[in-house]
């Protein structure tokens, strides 16, 4: 069942950002920023933590599940650690994603080159 | 430049340009965006059940797994193979961050490692960073204040 | 020295001949209905370079030097050479003319820069200045693609609108004698912007300047489009050319019959996969110097009027809301000295 969750919503969040690109015009950075920018909104009030809960991977896969994570990340540390938390929180909870992003990026870099299409 | 004189040729280019497929794009996004996520199920699970990582761990072990087929998938020219067909279904998953990240170090690798693929490596992805972390850091303040108030 | 003819063209008044030409063109081009045409196709994208740059310089230089020796001539008999490309401060060119020892000017006019060449050569030759001169004009999907959209390994939609930018170089030394073809009008075009802010729809923005040019050579010649064998622009792509055919109709010139574009010919678009067409100035470059040329040397087309559509954007004035302004030169062909009846 869980799998199914997550098949229809990751997939309906697909769809969503392909309806803004046809429709609007609306680069695909501009809907991953807007996308980043709701899922920090939606982890902050607590709503995204239900999806997640519901879709799984299906939640937590779309760039979405990242601006979630910055927004769970902060309120821990805020709760751990105060006021600092509020620097440090977002960027360590994401810590994972963004340093295998780098890493993987510059090692892949390294190996490959662009193909001509 | 532009002004209201040229509006109706503005108007009759919007009419007569083709239009995205926008049904078939839309049911592609929506299925092969749909099974990215289904994989990230899958490497979850086994995280969960073959490697005994707690439900937080596994999440970031998901992501950089993700991450690094992205990337891998990069590297080889698939990626933008599939994401030909899928448009929003490649770009939303996590895998499509890596994408947008992979893709332009390799591209820029000829002008140095250093100022050509380092430097360039965040064109696409720089502002989803910029945004969520500013998102972030205004989440705690917020968070912060009302726990001051509350509490207070 | 050429005779002014209305407010923006110029008829030649001595015989300037394209003596010769060269292509160079890529893998996908050499797929493409053109093919026969062409002189040299490349195996890859990279023609044994390291970057596509340095590639795309080579094509250039290449086209020349074909050009040149295709002629009878050497590069030391050619005064002067119009050069131009896409790329930022036009290096494909300078890195060409750097190891071709001609006389250089570099220019700019995105996809009809050919056509300005031929123009400016046309024009020097007719003004006495020198006898001899070489339009030089490239473009490589790989440079363009990293310099005005995304980097090619990332997964991204083409919208329907967009044009695929052509790999290929061509080159014509022009002379002045009495060798078939011969340029004998040329006529400047105004930069033209209605306003299209939408850059995957340069067919939609290059438009307008193409109506106004042709209308303004139709004017200041007198001629209409039934005095052509042949009409080409390039590269407005199936929705540019479509738009020109229906507006050129509501200005009172039937266009339906003789009027082609270099973006939709050079590739078979649906099986290609190229969306709307061909584009960048190796489009109608190398279908000017390749296939027209070809076409009027063995007397299957004696009239034709040559439209070479730019569109002056950049990436960053996109990115300051610009709209895309247009461009469109017009040189009329003719196998007869000064096209006359």
């Amino acid at each position: 069942m869980q799998y199914l969750n997550a098949f229809w919503v990751g997939g309906l969040l697909c769809a969503i950002a392909q309806i803004l690109i046809d429709k609007t015009k609306l680069t695909p950075a501009r809907i991953l920023v807007l996308y980043v920018v709701i899922g920090a909104a939606l982890g902050a009030v607590g709503i995204y933590d239900k999806i997640v809960d519901y879709a799984g991977a299906g939640a937590t896969v779309p760039l979405m599940g990242f601006g979630n994570v910055l927004a769970q990340g902060v309120k821990k540390a805020v709760d751990a650690d105060g006021p600092l938390g509020i620097i440090t929180g977002g960027a360590s909870a994401a810590a994972g994603g963004i340093s295998a992003a780098v890493f993987f990026g510059f090692v892949i870099a390294l190996i490959f080159n662009p193909k001509a299409k | 430049m532009p002004d209201n004189k040229n509006k109706d040729y503005l108007n009759y280019i919007d009419k007569t340009a083709p239009k995205s497929p926008m049904l078939k794009n839309i049911a592609l996004a929506f299925v092969i965006g749909g099974l990215i996520c289904v994989i990230g199920q899958l490497i979850g699970d086994f995280y969960k059940k073959v490697c005994d990582l707690d439900a937080e761990s596994a999440k970031t072990a998901v992501s950089v797994t993700m991450v690094f087929l992205g990337a891998l998938l990069t590297g080889l020219d698939i990626y933008p193979k599939i994401a030909k067909y899928a448009g929003a279904g490649t770009i939303v998953p996590i895998t499509g961050f890596a994408n947008s990240i992979t893709s332009p170090a390799m591209e820029f690798k000829r002008e140095g490692l250093v100022l050509g693929m380092s430097a360039k490596m965040f064109v696409v992805a720089g502002p989803v960073l910029v945004y969520g972390i500013t998102s972030s850091v205004v989440v705690g303040i917020i968070y912060f204040l009302y726990k001051v108030m509350i509490g207070g | 020295m050429a005779v002014r003819l209305g407010n923006q063209t110029m008829a030649l008044e001595k015989n300037v001949s394209i003596i010769n030409t060269a292509t160079v063109v890529g893998t996908k081009e050499s797929e493409g209905p053109l093919s026969p045409y062409f002189d040299v196709k490349m195996k890859d994208a990279e023609w044994g370079e390291e970057t596509w740059e340095k590639t795309e310089s080579k094509m250039q230089k290449e086209a020349a030097k074909l050009a040149i020796r295709k002629a009878g001539r050497r590069p030391s008999d050619i005064h002067c050479a119009f050069a131009g490309d896409l790329l930022n401060q036009c290096i494909s060119s300078g890195f060409s003319a750097r190891e071709l020892g001609i006389p250089y000017y570099g220019l700019y006019g995105a996809c009809s820069t050919m056509i300005e060449g031929l123009s400016l050569g046309a024009l020097a030759i007719d003004g006495g200045g020198m006898n001899a001169a070489i339009a030089v004009a490239s473009s490589h999907f790989c440079t363009a693609e990293r310099q005005y959209r995304n980097p090619l390994e990332y997964g991204g939609q083409r919208p329907p609108t967009a044009q695929w930018t052509v790999t290929g170089a061509a080159a014509a030394v022009l002379e002045g004698g009495d060798c078939a073809p011969y340029i004998t009008h040329v006529t400047s075009g105004k930069v033209v912007d209605f306003g299209v802010i939408d850059q995957n729809n340069m067919g939609g923005a290059m438009a307008p300047a193409a109506i106004d040019t042709l209308c303004a050579h139709f004017a200041d010649t007198g001629r209409s489009p039934k005095d052509y064998d042949l009409i080409l622009s390039g590269d407005l792509g199936k929705i540019g050319r479509e738009i020109v055919i229906n507006m050129m109709n509501s200005n009172g010139y039937n266009m339906n019959d003789n009027y082609g574009d270099s973006g939709c010919m050079i590739y078979d678009i649906e099986r290609q996969d190229v969306h709307a067409g061909g584009s960048g100035c190796g489009c109608i470059a190398v279908t000017v110097c390749g296939y027209i040329f070809e076409m009027m040397k063995n007397g299957k087309l004696n009239d034709v009027l040559i439209l070479g559509t730019g569109a002056l954007l950049s990436p960053t004035s996109s990115l300051q809301g610009e709209s895309v302004p247009g461009i469109a030169h017009a040189v009329a062909l003719s196998n007869r000295p000064g096209g006359e009846r």
